[in-house]
């Protein structure tokens, strides 16, 4: 008897907040809703719909960039469990980059 | 948050008075204020932060303010930095800055550095004060401030700004996490531009300025809940206020719990910047404004095309086609690359880039003006409004 292993997932919905320095890639958008049941797919999502945002965000070898830091709501990722960290619906992703300015 | 004197600091009856507004709050008390009058802060920079955290910090009675400042009083800094007027265009900022701080407090013990703070002087530095308040402008500096700290022992109240967002947080204390927990490594060079580059919502240096002021003197009073594992995120725009969570990376190279770094390093060689700051070249052909000038009058085949923003154009130009650089992929059909082509920008860094784009292009005979509009108002025609 075959039987099957029903796994019901649901794409969740979440809110990619985009900081000044990267609007322009966006249509000066300050945040983008995106599909993705992870961190990584919803990120994905988001350089997919605006490809020139990828470079800024990931290395060649799509490695997020180490001056980027990614916000699931208020908890760091790394602290989670990074681009696989899951996603419900009405989450908010910050992207975080340094910036410097003071003068 | 202890200081680091004995010595018992008492307060005269001028200074009961002065003070009276704090002393009359239970928070703050004689005992407060006394606190304030002992403690010793350095602020890194005495322009856009700096200018209202000096401000404020003298207002409030900090006994001993240290000042950090090599640069001199611009007018383009008028529309932002508070504490230098008009009068002090040309000044030392460190002079312009002692003034009003001593007006307002002449009970201020001021210190002053005329100096680059770099790797062989930080340690020394900092040493001598109890927290260091981080108003500078520029990666490698705030990478230098943040080890620096760590290895004294100062927390550093941090704060940053751009356009119109800024970040506030207190790193380098004992339990909490450096600005490397958060960064470890800066962005490259040119990335993200400089507040003459990007521009700056004139009061966000004042706002953000104030919020570092105000963790000052909490870490010195020991009152209230500092930023300490908390990022606060500004958006002036918006007028919200963010929270992230900071953590302390067990593995940071400079607070973790086996550092690799333990002494300053080369700042500006671990941001990737070789020598001085100036608008890159990347290796692209140049021209210089006077045989752009001298080709134009000779009525020779030009394209002179400009690839700054639209609101800079209204600000001044030299007649040429605008294509700003982020629209240049899409409209690059505009442009006949069978025409010699000369690109400007503000100051020659964005251009740069258009040029080098151009080229993988396929366009052969292009040229960056080096210097940019800046550069043609300098050396070419004194009538075009530099900004």
């Amino acid at each position: 008897m075959l039987w099957h292993r029903c796994i019901s997932y649901s794409i969740a919905m979440s809110k990619i907040h985009i900081p000044t320095p990267l609007r322009q890639y966006v249509g000066k958008q300050a945040s983008v809703d995106v599909a993705g049941s992870t961190v990584g797919e919803a990120m994905n999502a988001l350089v997919s719909q605006h490809p020139e945002l990828r470079k800024h965000l990931y290395t060649e070898d799509g490695k997020l960039r180490a001056f980027v830091n990614l916000y699931l709501n208020d908890e760091d990722i790394r602290y989670l469990q990074k681009e696989a960290t899951a996603l419900k619906d009405g989450d908010n992703i910050s992207i975080v980059p340094s910036i410097a300015g003071g003068c | 948050m202890a200081t680091t004197t004995e010595i018992p600091v008492t307060l005269n009856k001028d200074e009961i008075l002065r003070y009276s507004r704090h002393l009359i709050m239970p928070e703050v008390g004689m005992e407060g204020q006394q606190k304030l009058k002992a403690a010793r802060v350095l602020c890194i920079g005495t322009g856009g932060l700096g200018s209202p955290m000096a401000l404020y910090l003298a207002a409030a009675g900090v006994g001993t303010l240290g000042l950090v400042d090599f640069d001199v009083v611009d007018y383009t800094n008028l529309q932002r930095q508070i504490i230098h007027f008009t009068s002090d265009v040309g000044r030392k900022k460190l002079d312009s800055a002692a003034d009003k701080l001593k007006a307002i407090n002449p009970y201020l013990n001021l210190r002053t550095f005329d100096t680059r703070l770099s790797s062989a002087n930080a340690l020394e530095l900092f040493r001598e004060f109890d927290i260091i308040a981080d108003g500078t402008d520029n990666f490698p500096t705030r990478y230098l401030v943040n080890d620096a700290c760590v290895l004294t022992g100062k927390p550093n109240v941090y704060g940053s700004i751009f356009r119109f967002e800024g970040q506030a947080s207190v790193f380098a204390t004992e339990e909490g996490p450096c600005y490397r927990c958060l960064y470890p490594e800066p962005p490259p060079p040119g990335l993200v531009p400089s507040c003459a580059e990007g521009g700056v919502l004139g009061i966000l240096p004042g706002l953000v300025g104030i919020m570092q002021a105000t963790e000052v003197i909490k870490l010195i009073l020991g009152v209230g809940e500092p930023l300490i594992g908390r990022l606060l995120l500004i958006d002036a725009l918006g007028m919200k206020f963010r929270e992230l969570k900071l953590r302390k990376n067990p593995d940071c190279p400079v607070c973790g719990t086996h550092p690799t770094v333990t002494k300053l390093i080369d700042y500006n060689e671990f941001c990737g910047i070789r020598g001085e700051e100036k608008p890159v070249s990347n290796g692209v052909p140049e021209i210089q404004v006077e045989d752009l000038k001298r080709r134009l009058d000779a009525k020779e085949d030009l394209f002179v095309l400009d690839v700054r923003e639209p609101h800079e154009y209204q600000i001044c130009n030299i007649g040429g086609y605008l294509i700003p650089l982020n629209d240049l992929p899409k409209r690059v059909n505009e442009l006949d690359s069978s025409r010699e082509i000369v690109v400007h920008c503000k100051m020659g860094g964005r251009s740069a880039k258009a040029v080098a784009f151009l080229q993988q292009a396929g366009f052969q005979k292009v040229h960056n003006l080096a210097g940019g509009i800046t550069a043609w108002a300098d050396r070419v025609d004194p009538k075009v409004p530099k900004y």
